[in-house]
Protein backbone atom coordinates (compact mmCIF):
# COMPACT_ATOMS: atom_id res chain seq x y z
CA UNK A 1 0.00 0.00 0.00
CA UNK A 2 1.16 3.56 -1.17
CA UNK A 3 1.48 5.70 2.16
CA UNK A 4 2.88 8.71 -0.02
CA UNK A 5 1.67 9.08 -3.74
CA UNK A 6 2.47 12.35 -5.69
CA UNK A 7 1.44 12.49 -9.19
CA UNK A 8 2.45 15.22 -11.79
CA UNK A 9 3.41 17.55 -8.78
CA UNK A 10 4.61 21.17 -9.75
CA UNK A 11 5.55 24.02 -7.83
CA UNK A 12 7.59 27.30 -9.34
CA UNK A 13 8.79 30.19 -7.62
CA UNK A 14 8.86 33.31 -10.13
CA UNK A 15 10.13 31.64 -13.06
CA UNK A 16 12.09 29.05 -11.30
CA UNK A 17 10.18 25.30 -11.96
CA UNK A 18 11.25 23.68 -8.44
CA UNK A 19 8.85 20.78 -8.86
CA UNK A 20 8.62 19.54 -12.50
CA UNK A 21 5.60 17.56 -13.28
CA UNK A 22 6.82 15.23 -10.12
CA UNK A 23 5.48 11.83 -9.86
CA UNK A 24 7.07 9.61 -6.96
CA UNK A 25 5.09 6.35 -4.53
CA UNK A 26 6.68 6.11 -1.34
CA UNK A 27 5.07 1.80 0.02
CA UNK A 28 4.08 1.83 3.78
CA UNK A 29 6.94 1.09 5.90
CA UNK A 30 9.27 1.95 3.12
CA UNK A 31 12.58 3.34 3.10
CA UNK A 32 12.69 5.66 0.85
CA UNK A 33 15.72 8.24 -0.61
CA UNK A 34 15.86 11.32 -2.34
CA UNK A 35 19.33 11.43 -4.21
CA UNK A 36 20.11 14.76 -5.87
CA UNK A 37 22.63 18.24 -5.55
CA UNK A 38 21.34 21.54 -4.47
CA UNK A 39 18.88 23.01 -6.29
CA UNK A 40 17.33 19.70 -7.43
CA UNK A 41 13.84 20.44 -5.29
CA UNK A 42 14.35 18.15 -2.65
CA UNK A 43 13.28 20.83 -0.13
CA UNK A 44 10.39 21.84 -1.96
CA UNK A 45 9.05 18.19 -2.20
CA UNK A 46 9.55 17.60 1.42
CA UNK A 47 7.50 20.95 2.25
CA UNK A 48 4.63 20.05 -0.15
CA UNK A 49 4.79 16.54 1.58
CA UNK A 50 4.74 17.87 5.06
CA UNK A 51 2.18 20.24 4.54
CA UNK A 52 3.98 23.95 4.54
CA UNK A 53 3.64 24.45 1.16
CA UNK A 54 1.25 24.18 -1.13
CA UNK A 55 1.65 23.10 -4.29
CA UNK A 56 1.02 25.16 -7.82
CA UNK A 57 -0.86 22.06 -9.40
CA UNK A 58 -0.40 17.96 -9.14
CA UNK A 59 -2.47 15.41 -6.81
CA UNK A 60 -0.91 14.15 -3.91
CA UNK A 61 -1.82 12.11 -0.96
CA UNK A 62 0.39 11.58 2.60
CA UNK A 63 -0.70 8.77 4.38
CA UNK A 64 -3.90 8.56 3.30
CA UNK A 65 -4.55 12.14 3.60
CA UNK A 66 -4.40 15.88 1.57
CA UNK A 67 -1.71 17.68 2.64
CA UNK A 68 -3.55 21.14 1.81
CA UNK A 69 -6.87 19.99 3.18
CA UNK A 70 -6.30 17.75 5.77
CA UNK A 71 -3.12 19.57 6.76
CA UNK A 72 -4.27 19.57 10.77
CA UNK A 73 -4.86 15.36 10.96
CA UNK A 74 -1.90 15.18 8.50
CA UNK A 75 0.53 16.73 11.29
CA UNK A 76 0.05 14.95 13.76
CA UNK A 77 1.36 11.56 11.72
CA UNK A 78 4.41 13.06 10.82
CA UNK A 79 7.53 13.63 12.57
CA UNK A 80 9.70 16.02 10.07
CA UNK A 81 13.56 17.06 10.65
CA UNK A 82 14.36 20.34 8.36
CA UNK A 83 17.82 20.20 6.89
CA UNK A 84 18.77 23.58 9.41
CA UNK A 85 18.52 22.61 12.69
CA UNK A 86 15.29 24.27 14.16
CA UNK A 87 15.19 23.32 17.76
CA UNK A 88 15.07 25.83 20.25
CA UNK A 89 18.38 27.23 20.90
CA UNK A 90 18.07 28.48 24.81
CA UNK A 91 15.87 25.32 25.96
CA UNK A 92 18.32 22.30 27.16
CA UNK A 93 18.37 18.77 25.65
CA UNK A 94 15.70 17.55 27.69
CA UNK A 95 13.44 20.40 27.68
CA UNK A 96 13.33 20.41 23.54
CA UNK A 97 12.09 16.93 23.76
CA UNK A 98 9.33 17.26 26.86
CA UNK A 99 8.27 20.28 24.75
CA UNK A 100 7.70 18.13 21.14
CA UNK A 101 5.95 15.09 23.40
CA UNK A 102 3.66 17.88 25.11
CA UNK A 103 2.80 19.71 21.50
CA UNK A 104 1.50 16.04 20.47
CA UNK A 105 -0.25 14.50 23.77
CA UNK A 106 2.64 12.64 24.73
CA UNK A 107 5.65 12.30 27.37
CA UNK A 108 8.66 10.95 26.97
CA UNK A 109 8.35 7.79 29.29
CA UNK A 110 5.59 6.64 26.71
CA UNK A 111 7.98 6.52 23.63
CA UNK A 112 11.65 6.16 24.96
CA UNK A 113 11.72 2.81 23.40
CA UNK A 114 11.78 4.70 19.86
CA UNK A 115 14.11 7.00 20.18
CA UNK A 116 16.77 4.93 23.47
CA UNK A 117 18.91 3.99 20.65
CA UNK A 118 19.73 7.92 20.13
CA UNK A 119 19.13 9.43 22.80
CA UNK A 120 21.20 7.70 24.96
CA UNK A 121 24.48 9.19 23.36
CA UNK A 122 23.00 12.82 24.17
CA UNK A 123 21.51 11.97 27.58
CA UNK A 124 24.72 12.62 29.51
CA UNK A 125 24.11 15.92 28.52
CA UNK A 126 20.35 16.39 28.87
CA UNK A 127 20.85 19.69 31.01
CA UNK A 128 22.96 21.48 28.16
CA UNK A 129 20.92 24.24 26.48
CA UNK A 130 20.79 22.66 22.74
CA UNK A 131 22.39 25.89 21.09
CA UNK A 132 25.26 24.70 22.78
CA UNK A 133 25.40 21.09 21.43
CA UNK A 134 27.80 20.37 18.81
CA UNK A 135 26.77 19.43 15.31
CA UNK A 136 26.40 15.41 15.70
CA UNK A 137 24.32 15.96 18.94
CA UNK A 138 21.86 18.54 17.66
CA UNK A 139 21.35 16.01 14.91
CA UNK A 140 20.55 13.25 17.50
CA UNK A 141 18.43 15.50 19.58
CA UNK A 142 16.82 16.66 16.19
CA UNK A 143 16.41 12.87 15.09
CA UNK A 144 15.23 12.34 18.95
CA UNK A 145 12.29 15.34 18.52
CA UNK A 146 10.91 14.05 15.01
CA UNK A 147 10.14 10.83 16.81
CA UNK A 148 8.68 11.29 19.94
CA UNK A 149 5.15 11.43 19.27
CA UNK A 150 5.89 8.07 17.13
CA UNK A 151 5.15 9.49 13.66
CA UNK A 152 3.81 6.99 11.22
CA UNK A 153 5.67 8.76 8.31
CA UNK A 154 9.28 10.24 9.25
CA UNK A 155 11.01 12.82 6.78
CA UNK A 156 14.20 13.99 6.75
CA UNK A 157 15.36 16.65 4.92
CA UNK A 158 19.17 16.34 4.07
CA UNK A 159 20.28 14.93 7.60
CA UNK A 160 23.53 14.44 6.71
CA UNK A 161 25.30 17.34 4.98
CA UNK A 162 28.13 18.70 6.22
CA UNK A 163 28.43 15.70 8.72
CA UNK A 164 31.79 13.46 8.84
CA UNK A 165 31.89 10.11 6.49
CA UNK A 166 31.72 7.98 9.64
CA UNK A 167 29.06 10.07 11.60
CA UNK A 168 27.20 9.60 8.34
CA UNK A 169 27.19 5.76 8.54
CA UNK A 170 26.02 5.56 12.01
CA UNK A 171 23.21 7.90 10.94
CA UNK A 172 21.73 5.72 8.26
CA UNK A 173 22.63 2.48 10.25
CA UNK A 174 20.21 4.57 13.13
CA UNK A 175 17.33 5.33 10.52
CA UNK A 176 17.34 1.73 9.40
CA UNK A 177 16.97 0.53 13.30
CA UNK A 178 13.72 2.81 13.18
CA UNK A 179 12.09 1.43 10.68
CA UNK A 180 11.53 -1.78 12.81
CA UNK A 181 8.92 0.15 14.60
CA UNK A 182 6.62 0.33 11.22
CA UNK A 183 7.67 4.11 10.17
CA UNK A 184 7.72 4.65 7.03
CA UNK A 185 11.13 7.01 5.98
CA UNK A 186 11.42 9.31 3.01
CA UNK A 187 14.80 11.03 3.58
CA UNK A 188 17.02 13.36 1.08
CA UNK A 189 20.41 13.36 0.68
CA UNK A 190 23.28 15.03 -1.62
CA UNK A 191 25.93 11.83 -1.12
CA UNK A 192 25.52 10.47 -3.87
CA UNK A 193 26.47 6.80 -2.94
CA UNK A 194 24.85 6.53 0.70
CA UNK A 195 20.96 6.08 0.05
CA UNK A 196 21.93 2.55 -1.39
CA UNK A 197 20.71 1.64 2.34
CA UNK A 198 16.99 2.83 1.36
CA UNK A 199 14.67 -0.19 -0.53
CA UNK A 200 13.77 2.60 -3.21
CA UNK A 201 15.59 5.59 -3.96
CA UNK A 202 14.78 8.59 -7.04
CA UNK A 203 17.51 10.54 -8.26
CA UNK A 204 16.08 14.13 -8.74
CA UNK A 205 17.87 16.98 -10.87
CA UNK A 206 16.15 20.02 -11.64
CA UNK A 207 12.84 19.37 -10.49
CA UNK A 208 12.50 16.08 -12.29
CA UNK A 209 12.78 12.14 -10.99
CA UNK A 210 15.38 11.26 -13.45
CA UNK A 211 15.79 8.11 -12.08
CA UNK A 212 13.68 5.88 -9.71
CA UNK A 213 13.60 2.29 -8.47
CA UNK A 214 15.50 -0.29 -5.79
CA UNK A 215 19.55 1.14 -5.99
CA UNK A 216 20.08 -2.41 -8.10
CA UNK A 217 17.57 -1.91 -10.46
CA UNK A 218 18.70 1.71 -11.41
CA UNK A 219 22.42 0.60 -11.58
CA UNK A 220 21.48 -2.51 -13.54
CA UNK A 221 19.22 -0.50 -15.91
CA UNK A 222 23.01 1.58 -17.19
CA UNK A 223 24.08 -0.58 -19.94
CA UNK A 224 27.07 1.07 -21.10
CA UNK A 225 30.41 -0.79 -19.94
CA UNK A 226 32.23 1.53 -17.50
CA UNK A 227 36.09 1.08 -17.89
CA UNK A 228 38.02 1.63 -13.95
CA UNK A 229 41.37 3.12 -14.83
CA UNK A 230 43.17 2.99 -11.35
CA UNK A 231 46.33 5.25 -11.25
CA UNK A 232 48.74 7.38 -8.85
CA UNK A 233 48.27 10.19 -10.94
CA UNK A 234 44.73 11.30 -11.69
CA UNK A 235 44.97 14.99 -12.75
CA UNK A 236 47.02 14.10 -15.62
CA UNK A 237 45.66 10.55 -16.61
CA UNK A 238 42.42 12.39 -16.17
CA UNK A 239 43.44 15.42 -19.13
CA UNK A 240 45.20 12.70 -21.19
CA UNK A 241 42.05 10.50 -21.29
CA UNK A 242 40.03 13.77 -22.40
CA UNK A 243 41.73 13.51 -25.89
CA UNK A 244 40.62 9.61 -26.53
CA UNK A 245 39.03 9.73 -29.38
CA UNK A 246 35.11 8.26 -29.06
CA UNK A 247 34.83 8.70 -24.99
CA UNK A 248 31.26 9.66 -23.69
CA UNK A 249 32.91 10.68 -20.52
CA UNK A 250 35.72 10.48 -18.13
CA UNK A 251 35.12 11.29 -14.55
CA UNK A 252 37.74 10.70 -11.60
CA UNK A 253 36.02 8.78 -8.81
CA UNK A 254 38.57 9.05 -5.93
CA UNK A 255 41.85 6.96 -6.73
CA UNK A 256 40.24 6.11 -9.98
CA UNK A 257 38.65 7.08 -13.36
CA UNK A 258 35.92 5.93 -14.56
CA UNK A 259 35.77 6.14 -18.84
CA UNK A 260 32.62 5.39 -20.97
CA UNK A 261 33.05 4.97 -24.67
CA UNK A 262 30.10 6.38 -26.95
CA UNK A 263 29.76 3.17 -28.39
CA UNK A 264 30.64 -0.20 -27.97
CA UNK A 265 33.60 -0.37 -31.34
CA UNK A 266 36.22 0.83 -28.86
CA UNK A 267 37.92 -1.22 -25.53
CA UNK A 268 40.20 -1.34 -23.48
CA UNK A 269 42.86 -1.64 -25.85
CA UNK A 270 42.46 1.30 -26.79
CA UNK A 271 42.73 2.83 -23.73
CA UNK A 272 46.07 1.26 -22.88
CA UNK A 273 47.48 1.79 -25.92
CA UNK A 274 46.37 6.18 -25.95
CA UNK A 275 48.03 5.93 -22.40
CA UNK A 276 51.28 4.37 -23.35
CA UNK A 277 51.49 6.78 -26.13
CA UNK A 278 51.12 9.64 -23.50
CA UNK A 279 53.69 8.00 -21.15
CA UNK A 280 51.51 7.05 -18.33
CA UNK A 281 52.49 3.49 -17.58
CA UNK A 282 51.03 2.45 -14.28
CA UNK A 283 46.99 2.54 -15.22
CA UNK A 284 45.46 -0.60 -13.99
CA UNK A 285 42.49 -1.01 -16.40
CA UNK A 286 39.48 -2.75 -15.36
CA UNK A 287 35.40 -3.01 -16.62
CA UNK A 288 33.24 -2.36 -13.32
CA UNK A 289 29.89 -2.21 -12.07
CA UNK A 290 28.34 1.22 -12.69
CA UNK A 291 27.32 2.90 -9.22
CA UNK A 292 24.50 5.57 -8.29
CA UNK A 293 27.03 8.65 -9.06
CA UNK A 294 27.66 6.90 -12.48
CA UNK A 295 24.06 7.00 -13.30
CA UNK A 296 23.45 10.51 -12.06
CA UNK A 297 26.50 11.71 -14.22
CA UNK A 298 25.33 9.79 -17.15
CA UNK A 299 21.65 11.30 -17.29
CA UNK A 300 23.26 15.48 -16.45
CA UNK A 301 25.44 14.94 -19.21
CA UNK A 302 22.18 13.37 -21.34
CA UNK A 303 19.69 16.06 -19.74
CA UNK A 304 22.45 19.28 -21.16
CA UNK A 305 23.53 18.02 -24.43
CA UNK A 306 19.66 17.54 -25.49
CA UNK B 1 54.78 21.34 -9.00
CA UNK B 2 55.27 21.03 -5.18
CA UNK B 3 58.11 22.87 -4.12
CA UNK B 4 60.09 21.75 -0.79
CA UNK B 5 59.68 25.84 0.76
CA UNK B 6 57.03 25.77 3.29
CA UNK B 7 54.65 28.36 3.09
CA UNK B 8 52.98 27.24 6.07
CA UNK B 9 54.50 25.77 9.13
CA UNK B 10 53.09 25.44 12.54
CA UNK B 11 54.60 24.01 16.03
CA UNK B 12 52.93 23.43 19.16
CA UNK B 13 49.85 25.16 17.80
CA UNK B 14 47.51 24.90 20.76
CA UNK B 15 44.01 26.70 20.89
CA UNK B 16 41.63 26.51 24.10
CA UNK B 17 38.32 27.80 24.78
CA UNK B 18 37.96 28.24 28.44
CA UNK B 19 38.39 24.37 29.44
CA UNK B 20 38.51 23.11 25.63
CA UNK B 21 41.37 22.47 24.32
CA UNK B 22 40.51 22.88 20.67
CA UNK B 23 43.93 22.45 18.88
CA UNK B 24 46.50 20.00 20.98
CA UNK B 25 49.85 20.81 20.13
CA UNK B 26 49.36 20.70 16.30
CA UNK B 27 52.54 20.58 13.79
CA UNK B 28 52.52 20.15 10.36
CA UNK B 29 53.88 21.96 7.45
CA UNK B 30 51.85 22.66 3.79
CA UNK B 31 54.62 23.09 0.75
CA UNK B 32 54.10 25.43 -1.87
CA UNK B 33 51.89 24.70 -4.77
CA UNK B 34 50.99 21.28 -2.73
CA UNK B 35 46.92 20.54 -2.50
CA UNK B 36 46.75 20.16 1.21
CA UNK B 37 43.77 18.00 2.45
CA UNK B 38 42.62 18.96 6.24
CA UNK B 39 39.60 15.94 7.25
CA UNK B 40 38.31 15.28 10.37
CA UNK B 41 35.54 14.59 12.26
CA UNK B 42 32.13 17.17 13.07
CA UNK B 43 34.21 19.17 15.94
CA UNK B 44 37.85 17.67 15.70
CA UNK B 45 39.15 21.32 15.37
CA UNK B 46 39.31 22.17 12.05
CA UNK B 47 37.31 25.04 11.97
CA UNK B 48 39.30 26.67 15.02
CA UNK B 49 42.68 25.98 12.77
CA UNK B 50 41.45 27.62 9.65
CA UNK B 51 40.53 30.89 11.44
CA UNK B 52 43.76 31.15 13.08
CA UNK B 53 45.59 30.18 9.79
CA UNK B 54 43.88 33.18 7.79
CA UNK B 55 44.57 35.15 10.91
CA UNK B 56 41.28 35.50 12.45
CA UNK B 57 42.03 34.15 16.10
CA UNK B 58 44.97 34.37 17.79
CA UNK B 59 46.57 30.58 18.93
CA UNK B 60 46.90 30.24 22.81
CA UNK B 61 50.50 29.22 22.72
CA UNK B 62 52.81 28.03 19.17
CA UNK B 63 54.18 28.94 16.60
CA UNK B 64 52.44 29.33 13.18
CA UNK B 65 53.38 31.26 10.25
CA UNK B 66 51.39 31.83 6.82
CA UNK B 67 53.34 32.70 3.51
CA UNK B 68 55.75 33.72 5.58
CA UNK B 69 54.19 35.56 7.98
CA UNK B 70 53.82 35.26 12.11
CA UNK B 71 50.22 35.09 12.76
CA UNK B 72 50.55 37.06 16.06
CA UNK B 73 52.19 40.29 14.62
CA UNK B 74 51.33 40.53 10.71
CA UNK B 75 47.34 39.60 10.35
CA UNK B 76 46.97 42.19 7.62
CA UNK B 77 49.94 40.86 5.68
CA UNK B 78 48.36 37.11 5.87
CA UNK B 79 45.31 38.27 4.55
CA UNK B 80 46.39 40.09 2.18
CA UNK B 81 48.06 37.21 0.67
CA UNK B 82 45.44 34.25 1.23
CA UNK B 83 42.32 33.87 -0.58
CA UNK B 84 39.51 31.91 1.35
CA UNK B 85 36.08 30.60 -0.04
CA UNK B 86 33.35 28.17 1.62
CA UNK B 87 29.92 27.13 0.88
CA UNK B 88 28.50 29.21 3.28
CA UNK B 89 30.13 32.74 2.89
CA UNK B 90 30.92 33.34 -1.17
CA UNK B 91 29.16 36.25 -3.17
CA UNK B 92 27.08 38.75 -2.63
CA UNK B 93 23.84 37.09 -3.98
CA UNK B 94 22.23 41.25 -5.06
CA UNK B 95 25.41 42.11 -6.63
CA UNK B 96 26.28 40.71 -10.54
CA UNK B 97 29.02 38.36 -10.91
CA UNK B 98 30.96 41.43 -12.44
CA UNK B 99 30.29 43.76 -9.32
CA UNK B 100 31.24 41.07 -6.82
CA UNK B 101 34.67 40.58 -9.02
CA UNK B 102 35.05 44.60 -8.96
CA UNK B 103 34.48 44.78 -5.44
CA UNK B 104 36.48 42.44 -4.05
CA UNK B 105 39.14 43.06 -6.25
CA UNK B 106 39.08 46.93 -4.99
CA UNK B 107 39.33 45.36 -1.77
CA UNK B 108 42.28 43.70 -2.23
CA UNK B 109 43.89 46.96 -3.81
CA UNK B 110 44.11 45.89 -7.42
CA UNK B 111 44.21 48.71 -9.83
CA UNK B 112 41.40 48.92 -12.43
CA UNK B 113 42.99 48.07 -15.43
CA UNK B 114 44.10 45.29 -13.94
CA UNK B 115 40.76 44.47 -12.51
CA UNK B 116 39.88 44.61 -15.99
CA UNK B 117 42.30 42.13 -17.76
CA UNK B 118 42.00 39.79 -15.24
CA UNK B 119 37.84 39.81 -15.65
CA UNK B 120 38.45 39.60 -18.90
CA UNK B 121 40.37 36.48 -18.86
CA UNK B 122 38.42 34.93 -16.40
CA UNK B 123 35.05 35.38 -18.26
CA UNK B 124 37.04 33.93 -21.47
CA UNK B 125 38.14 30.70 -19.12
CA UNK B 126 34.84 30.03 -17.25
CA UNK B 127 33.27 31.14 -20.46
CA UNK B 128 30.24 33.27 -18.53
CA UNK B 129 29.94 35.99 -21.02
CA UNK B 130 25.85 35.46 -20.59
CA UNK B 131 26.70 35.50 -17.17
CA UNK B 132 28.90 37.87 -16.29
CA UNK B 133 25.57 40.98 -15.61
CA UNK B 134 23.65 38.93 -14.60
CA UNK B 135 22.90 39.13 -10.29
CA UNK B 136 24.07 36.48 -8.34
CA UNK B 137 21.23 34.83 -6.95
CA UNK B 138 19.78 34.42 -10.49
CA UNK B 139 22.61 32.22 -11.29
CA UNK B 140 22.61 28.32 -11.27
CA UNK B 141 23.76 26.53 -8.02
CA UNK B 142 27.48 25.02 -9.94
CA UNK B 143 28.07 28.45 -11.37
CA UNK B 144 28.18 30.13 -8.02
CA UNK B 145 30.76 27.60 -6.44
CA UNK B 146 32.59 27.95 -9.50
CA UNK B 147 32.33 31.70 -9.67
CA UNK B 148 33.11 31.88 -6.06
CA UNK B 149 36.38 30.36 -6.30
CA UNK B 150 38.02 32.43 -8.97
CA UNK B 151 36.77 35.71 -6.84
CA UNK B 152 38.63 33.62 -3.94
CA UNK B 153 41.95 33.87 -6.37
CA UNK B 154 40.87 36.69 -8.30
CA UNK B 155 43.84 38.54 -6.60
CA UNK B 156 46.48 35.92 -6.93
CA UNK B 157 47.07 34.78 -3.31
CA UNK B 158 50.00 32.62 -2.15
CA UNK B 159 47.06 30.16 -0.52
CA UNK B 160 43.69 29.90 -1.11
CA UNK B 161 41.74 28.56 1.80
CA UNK B 162 38.51 26.25 0.60
CA UNK B 163 35.57 25.05 3.37
CA UNK B 164 33.92 21.91 2.35
CA UNK B 165 33.52 24.06 -1.07
CA UNK B 166 31.72 21.53 -2.71
CA UNK B 167 29.15 20.36 -0.45
CA UNK B 168 25.62 19.74 -1.88
CA UNK B 169 27.32 20.49 -5.36
CA UNK B 170 25.76 18.11 -8.46
CA UNK B 171 28.45 15.56 -9.58
CA UNK B 172 29.50 16.78 -12.82
CA UNK B 173 30.17 20.62 -11.39
CA UNK B 174 32.32 19.01 -8.23
CA UNK B 175 34.45 17.55 -10.90
CA UNK B 176 34.65 20.84 -12.75
CA UNK B 177 35.43 22.38 -9.45
CA UNK B 178 38.70 20.32 -8.74
CA UNK B 179 39.77 21.38 -12.31
CA UNK B 180 39.99 24.75 -11.54
CA UNK B 181 41.89 23.60 -8.40
CA UNK B 182 44.33 21.65 -10.50
CA UNK B 183 44.31 24.84 -12.82
CA UNK B 184 45.14 26.89 -9.37
CA UNK B 185 47.99 24.96 -8.33
CA UNK B 186 49.32 24.88 -11.49
CA UNK B 187 49.52 28.33 -11.21
CA UNK B 188 51.07 28.00 -8.37
CA UNK B 189 48.58 28.72 -5.62
CA UNK B 190 48.94 26.07 -2.78
CA UNK B 191 45.45 24.95 -2.14
CA UNK B 192 44.45 23.75 1.66
CA UNK B 193 40.73 22.50 1.72
CA UNK B 194 38.54 20.36 4.08
CA UNK B 195 35.83 18.24 2.71
CA UNK B 196 33.50 15.53 3.68
CA UNK B 197 33.64 13.94 0.49
CA UNK B 198 36.38 11.40 0.80
CA UNK B 199 36.77 10.62 -2.98
CA UNK B 200 38.19 14.34 -2.97
CA UNK B 201 40.84 13.16 -0.23
CA UNK B 202 42.75 11.05 -2.83
CA UNK B 203 43.44 13.61 -5.01
CA UNK B 204 45.12 15.76 -2.82
CA UNK B 205 48.83 15.48 -2.84
CA UNK B 206 49.02 15.11 1.48
CA UNK B 207 46.01 14.86 3.72
CA UNK B 208 45.63 15.23 7.38
CA UNK B 209 43.33 13.58 9.34
CA UNK B 210 41.96 15.49 12.69
CA UNK B 211 40.52 14.08 15.68
CA UNK B 212 39.45 15.52 18.63
CA UNK B 213 41.90 18.45 18.56
CA UNK B 214 45.10 16.70 17.56
CA UNK B 215 46.36 15.29 14.39
CA UNK B 216 45.94 11.96 14.45
CA UNK B 217 47.35 11.12 11.00
CA UNK B 218 49.32 13.01 7.99
CA UNK B 219 50.67 11.58 4.60
CA UNK B 220 50.13 11.34 1.10
CA UNK B 221 46.79 9.14 0.40
CA UNK B 222 49.15 6.24 -0.64
CA UNK B 223 51.22 6.32 2.39
CA UNK B 224 47.77 6.31 4.66
CA UNK B 225 46.34 3.79 2.44
CA UNK B 226 49.41 1.08 3.26
CA UNK B 227 50.00 2.53 7.09
CA UNK B 228 46.10 1.37 7.75
CA UNK B 229 46.09 -1.35 5.52
CA UNK B 230 43.12 0.48 3.57
CA UNK B 231 42.03 -0.23 -0.17
CA UNK B 232 41.09 3.69 -0.42
CA UNK B 233 40.36 6.78 2.06
CA UNK B 234 37.29 6.10 2.96
CA UNK B 235 38.24 3.68 4.47
CA UNK B 236 41.41 5.47 6.04
CA UNK B 237 38.99 7.59 7.65
CA UNK B 238 36.90 5.01 9.59
CA UNK B 239 39.46 3.19 10.96
CA UNK B 240 40.66 6.51 12.65
CA UNK B 241 37.70 7.30 13.83
CA UNK B 242 36.98 4.14 15.54
CA UNK B 243 40.38 4.07 16.30
CA UNK B 244 42.07 1.07 15.01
Amino acid sequence: MAEIEIHNLCKSYGSVKALDDLCMTVEKNGFYGLIGPDGAGKTTLMRIITSLLVPDSGSLSVGGLDPVRDYKKLRLKLGYMPGKFSLYPDLSVEENLRFFAGVFGTTIKENYHLIKNIYQHIEPFKNRRAGKLSGGMKQKLALSCALIHKPEILILDEPTTGVDAVSRREFWDMLNEIRNYGITILVSTPYMEEAVICDNISLLFAGKVVESGTPDEIVSRYSAKVYSIKTNNIPVTLKTLRNLSGIKSVNSFGQNIHLVFSDETHSEMDISEFLKKYDVLDAEISIIKAGIEDCFIDYILRSTNQ
Amino acid sequence: MITDENIIVVENLVKKFGNFTANDNLSFEVKRSEIFGFLGANGAGKTTAIKILCGLSFPTSGKVSVAGFDVYKKRNEIRKNIGYMSQGFSLYEDLTVKENIEFYAGIYGLRRSEIKDRFEDLVQKLGIEELKNKLVSDLPLGWKQKIAFSVAIFHKPQIVFLDEPTSGVDPITRRQFWDLIYEAVESGITVFITTHYLDEAEYCNRVCIMAEGRIDAIGTPDELKKKYYSLNMDEVFVKIARGN
